[in-house]
């Protein structure tokens, strides 16, 4: 019963990014269509659950009073780890996420689990805890990537949806749309929360 | 490419908050009061200038000559880190003033992904070390601007009746994109 409670508080009430606010940067950045969206929320996932796992499992070894350099140094360890994959099989994917892959390591989320969660609860516990809010955060991704891709550039998964001469609002692929779309998305999931 | 263009690249063209979403973060966090988003800035542009400096020596003295490219996020963010805290307690000991001023947007730095994103982005540009300075204070200076007009809004905006739910993040977000929609003006001002 605490697995899956563990396991689905980040999908909505607990989202990362919709509700903590945590990982703005890189949401803002790497949205602008919704398999971007769901590549680096995978990144992410991984790099959280692998940490999350670690912490865990190295919780009555590492000092208190280091503890945050060396989970930096777990984190930024399986970052390198998700940098080469991501290089070496998939490189468009790479190339449009570029320098955010590596800034994965100062994703206040990954490190917030890592503080606030995994070096307090069992290795199973932490597991699903990352695995959670990691596809929490790509479920927020793959949301904001879609609304910007539809309204931006007319495509879902690079599949046209309005004819090619059609009129988009570009301005949703752009930085400012960025901004606005997450602006209300968060206003939505505000109104709507409170019947979850 | 000289140092005027560089400036206003940085600083305005390509705002490393309102255009390449280095440093939300404290954007949002740090931006209700004007002194503090001024204070803030502050820190920014010295740590900035620092960790650049230092990572540029590292990337080339150290981990080219070693062929440990792929360890650069590794020991970036260690050395940011890492400096953020001399940085911290020479301050504390020889300029208290100054460490009042600035010391307790210090450790909120360290997990600034602009400092981070800059010593990258200037390996990946390849400046040489004048450039990468140059770079790294106007991306600052950028970042301090954009912070600064934020604050100016939001002080105002405490004077408004906004609805409740959209209070918070959703309405400095929207702010947000309005302000880069005006920074977008400044695309072309000068070629590259």
């Amino acid at each position: 019963m605490k697995i899956k409670k563990e396991f689905t508080k980040g999908f909505i009430k607990e989202n990362p990014l919709l509700i903590l606010g945590l990982g703005m940067c890189p949401s803002l950045a790497v949205t602008t269509s919704a398999i971007n969206g769901i590549g680096m929320g995978i990144a992410t996932t991984f790099v959280l659950t692998m940490s999350n796992l670690l912490v865990s499992l190295l919780k009555n070894f590492i000092p208190n009073k280091v503890r945050i350099p060396s989970f930096i140094v777990i984190i930024a360890t399986f970052v390198t780890v998700v940098d080469l994959l991501m290089k070496a099989f998939t490189p468009s994917l790479y190339e449009a996420l570029g320098i955010f892959i590596p800034l994965i390591v100062v994703n206040c989320m990954v490190l917030g689990r890592a503080e606030a969660f995994a070096q307090k609860n069992n290795i199973i516990l932490s597991f699903f805890d990352g695995l959670g809010m990691g596809l929490g955060f790509t479920l927020a991704l793959f949301t904001i990537g879609s609304i910007r891709e539809i309204l931006g550039n007319g495509t879902f998964f690079n599949l046209q949806l309005l004819s090619s001469n059609a009129k988009t609002l570009l301005l949703f692929i752009m930085p400012p749309g960025a901004f606005i779309t997450l602006g209300y998305l968060i206003f939505i999931i505000n109104l709507i929360k409170e019947k979850f | 490419m000289d140092v005027l263009s560089i400036f206003i690249y940085a600083v305005l063209i390509n705002n490393v908050v309102l255009s390449q979403f280095l440093g939300i973060c404290p954007f949002l966090g740090v931006s209700q009061r004007l002194s503090t988003s001024i204070g803030m800035g502050a820190a920014v542009i010295f740590v900035m200038t620092l960790a650049n400096f230092v990572t540029y020596f590292i990337y080339y003295f150290i981990l080219t000559p070693l062929e440990l490219h792929f360890m650069q996020t590794i020991t970036f963010i260690l050395v940011i880190a890492s400096l953020v805290q001399i940085v911290e307690i020479i301050m504390k000991k020889v300029s208290p003033p100054l460490y009042r001023a600035l010391g307790i947007y210090l450790p909120l730095i360290t997990t600034n992904c602009a400092v981070l994103g800059t010593a990258i982005l200037s390996i990946l540009k390849s400046f040489n070390l004048f450039y990468s300075l140059i770079y790294a204070v106007s991306t600052a200076i950028g970042f301090t601007l954009a912070l600064i007009i934020m604050a100016g809004i939001r002080e105002q905006l405490e004077l408004v009746g906004i609805p409740k739910k959209l209070q918070g993040f959703p309405i400095t977000l929207i702010l947000a994109g309005l302000i880069s929609l005006a920074f977008m003006g400044f695309a072309g001002l000068i070629k590259l």
